[in-house]
């Protein structure tokens, strides 16, 4: 708590304990014995005695009122207080002053006190968690100057200056290392907790931590171009883009305070004059009071609070989870996705070549495979690699070694021909197998076929392609169990590729063989045939797709950090790839949208009741101020619901 | 020259209000409050001296909520 925050504290206890000291001593016996005769001083004594706790609990808000007034600014909640609560005591003095009862006045702002007060801890708390697990600011950076090392605070770091970096300080400033060396911590900037090592001449990002040596770095980009300026830019931006709701709550309450107020001089003003035109008693005191109550409820706060509050919330809670959200609209269209659009490579597949399948061999599947592995020891293309994973994944493989291997011949646009413990191996495509004169079988699988001849013999082929992503189809299983009407695959890979792996992952739709350009137009097709109410959702990996992540109602880039035009065009950034990823974001602004409306509608309807009843004379004071804080604690408490988002 | 500085802002309204009025202060190219990070971003304007333009924007913030304090 602060310092702040527990200076009312104290000062709402005093209060309260005195206002309580008030009512339990029996006031009017000893005010009686002590001035017998003497109304006025004893209604004087008695107002005075009331005022210590008032003034005590709201010195402050008549202040912030009296200055209000002063820089033209009326009509804030510290100004309608203090008309409500000095009406209150007016009107007790007017009706029955001597013995009059001044509770109301007092509780009404000691109330208030205690919504202010309950709010601002509850606020603080929350913002407290979320950025505490964002703060990734560096305080200072110790940079080179006339030889020796001086502390200046990031921003002032020219590009191609020297800085030094201490174990457990984190890196200011993007650069490269030209001295030292050091693992880094980079989970808060990856969620990956395994130590990097780096040393002379590797680059380094800033945001990581420098966990074991003394580091010098040249830096290469301002702070404000680094990677952690960028992320933190996302994070504090967030606020700024309004969502809709928010927008419509900031009205709302413009227009709310001027019309509960203007309300509240007619219902004082009006029937008493009719009454007293109809020849009836004015009625003065009940229709102020009336008044007055309306002017306790006119204070939008639980509104004005809760629905920043529950975006922040919401954006919180996915930044925990890796998911950055750059904005509480992007939060609110998300929510309404009605179409997503997936690119393929990198996204739904891992983009990483993979044995799926061996065919038509007469060979044990771990000795063609060995054979093959052997046979491609020497390259580094990534298909090769993908035969040594496989081979060295097979129950009971042994290390590759090179020495068992003779004569590669590297055969550019078909193959390699090699001599393994002494048999020639030869894999390839179609054409060497032709060439050899082999005669191969075909293969309806897609992918890339390497087909295998061994002493001359073919000994059948490994399929090998792009593998979908564990969680693809569960994600887009769980999309479609939150209200998404039609998944989409954009990719440029061959149809018959396309299609197996949107039968493999639940897709409605395939796009296929598209170049860049034909993504845009696809898009820019289905965003046409969309709903007006849903919005169309892209996620992709960020590479040569940042038109389509622009041109998106929500952009999402995966796997992304680093890449500048991603972070740029997207809307929302998932750190890592995971594509269950895009079902979470959604997940979360459903709910969190969900809570928006709670407290829009709830806190909306309990102030118009309340409203109604106090004009119609049914609620008092007492009722007004008690649904005012009540609601706003409610509706605090519910927004606060929006970060609990890990079980989603 | 594009600054962030810690502000102590209470509430949501006051700090649309201080982004307003800091705005208008001269030397501010263009300023942002944020209430849930307790931020205020100023960018300056070519020339403008950080402490003296810094001491104006406090000011503004103050006319609108007196508690206000910015660490710069």
């Amino acid at each position: 708590m602060k310092k702040k925050q527990k200076k009312k504290l104290i000062r709402i206890i005093v209060a309260a304990a005195l206002l309580i000291l008030l009512n339990v001593l029996p006031l009017p016996k000893i005010l009686g014995s002590l001035f017998k005769s003497q109304d006025l001083i004893r209604g004087f004594v008695r107002l005075g005695l009331f005022l210590i706790p008032y003034f005590i609990i709201g010195y402050d808000i008549l202040l912030k009122a009296a200055k209000g007034i002063k820089n033209l600014r009326p009509l804030d909640e510290c100004f309608l207080m203090t008309i409500a609560t000095i009406g209150a005591f007016a009107l007790e003095i007017y009706e029955d002053f001597p013995n009059a009862d001044y509770n109301e006045a007092v509780v009404v702002m000691l109330f208030y006190q205690i919504g202010e007060w309950f709010q601002s801890v509850a606020v603080g708390k929350s913002r407290k968690s979320i950025t505490d697990l964002m703060d990734i600011r560096p305080d200072h950076a110790m940079v080179l100057r006339d030889g020796t090392f001086v502390q200046v605070s990031p921003e002032e770091v020219e590009p191609g200056e020297i800085i030094t970096v201490h174990p457990g300080e984190r890196v200011p400033i993007d650069g490269i290392i030209t001295e030292g060396r050091s693992s880094l911590d980079m989970s808060a900037l990856t969620g990956e907790s395994i130590p990097k090592s780096a040393g002379e001449g590797d680059e380094i990002l800033s945001g990581c931590i420098n966990m074991s040596g003394v580091l010098k770095i040249r830096t290469t980009k301002e702070f404000g171009q680094s990677t952690v300026s960028r992320i933190l830019e996302l994070v504090e931006n967030a606020g700024s883009r309004k969502s809709k709701s928010e927008d419509f709550i900031s009205k709302f309450a413009r227009i709310y305070t001027p019309v509960v107020c203007a309300l509240a001089l007619c219902l004082a003003v009006l029937p008493p004059v009719v009454n007293l035109f109809a020849g009836h008693a004015p009625g003065w005191g009940s229709w102020v009071y009336r008044a007055l109550t309306f002017l306790v409820i006119s204070c939008p706060c639980a509104l004005v609070i809760s629905i920043p509050l529950s975006f922040f919330a919401g954006i919180g809670g996915a930044g925990k989870e890796g998911i950055l959200i750059k904005g509480s609209n992007y939060l609110e269209t998300l929510s309404k996705a009605g179409i997503v659009v997936f690119d393929k490579t990198g996204t739904l597949t891992k983009g990483v070549f993979k044995v799926q399948d061996v065919h038509h061999s007469s060979m044990d599947r771990k000795e063609l495979l060995e054979l093959a592995a052997h046979a491609e020891s020497g390259s580094d293309h990534p298909i090769a690699a993908s035969i040594r994973n496989a081979y060295l994944e097979c129950p009971g493989a042994g290390e590759i070694d090179e020495s068992r291997v003779k004569d590669i011949r590297e055969l550019g646009g078909h193959g390699v021909t090699a001599v393994v413990d002494g048999r020639e191996v030869a894999a390839g495509n179609l054409k060497l197998m032709a060439q050899k004169g082999i005669e191969a079988g075909p293969c309806h699988s897609v992918g890339t076929i390497i087909h295998m001849a061994v002493d001359g013999n073919y000994e059948g082929h490994l399929v090998i392609a792009d593998e979908v992503k564990e969680h693809s189809a569960e994600a887009i299983r769980q999309l479609k169990e939150n209200g998404v009407r039609k998944t989409v695959m954009l990719t440029g890979d061959a149809d018959s590729a396309a299609r197996e792996i949107a039968s493999e992952t639940g897709i409605d739709e395939v796009c296929s063989e598209l170049l860049p350009e034909g993504k845009v137009e696809r898009i820019n097709g289905l965003l046409s045939e969309k709903d007006k109410k849903e919005s169309l959702i892209y996620a992709g990996d960020g590479l040569n797709d940042a038109p389509a992540l622009a041109l998106a109602d929500v952009g999402i880039a995966m796997g992304t950090l680093g890449t500048d035009a991603a972070i740029e065009a997207a809307d929302v950034v998932i750190m890592d790839d995971d594509p269950l990823k895009v079902a979470k974001a959604l997940k979360i602004s459903r709910k969190c949208m969900r809570i928006v409306y709670e407290n829009i509608w709830v806190t909306i309807g309990v102030k118009v009741i309340c409203l109604i009843l106090g004009a119609l004379g049914i609620a008092n004071m007492w009722l007004a101020i008690f649904a005012d804080v009540g609601i706003m604690v409610l509706a605090v408490l519910n927004a606060i619901r929006a970060l609990r988002v890990k079980k989603l | 020259m594009k600054k962030t500085y810690k502000i102590e802002v209470d509430c949501a309204k006051c700090a649309n209000e201080m982004e307003a009025a800091s705005k208008k202060v001269k030397g501010v190219a263009d300023a942002g409050v944020n209430f849930m990070t307790q931020k205020i971003t100023v960018e300056f304007a070519e020339g403008a001296d950080e402490a003296s333009v810094m001491k104006a924007v406090l000011k503004a913030c103050k006319k609108v909520d007196s508690d206000c304090e910015i660490d710069f």
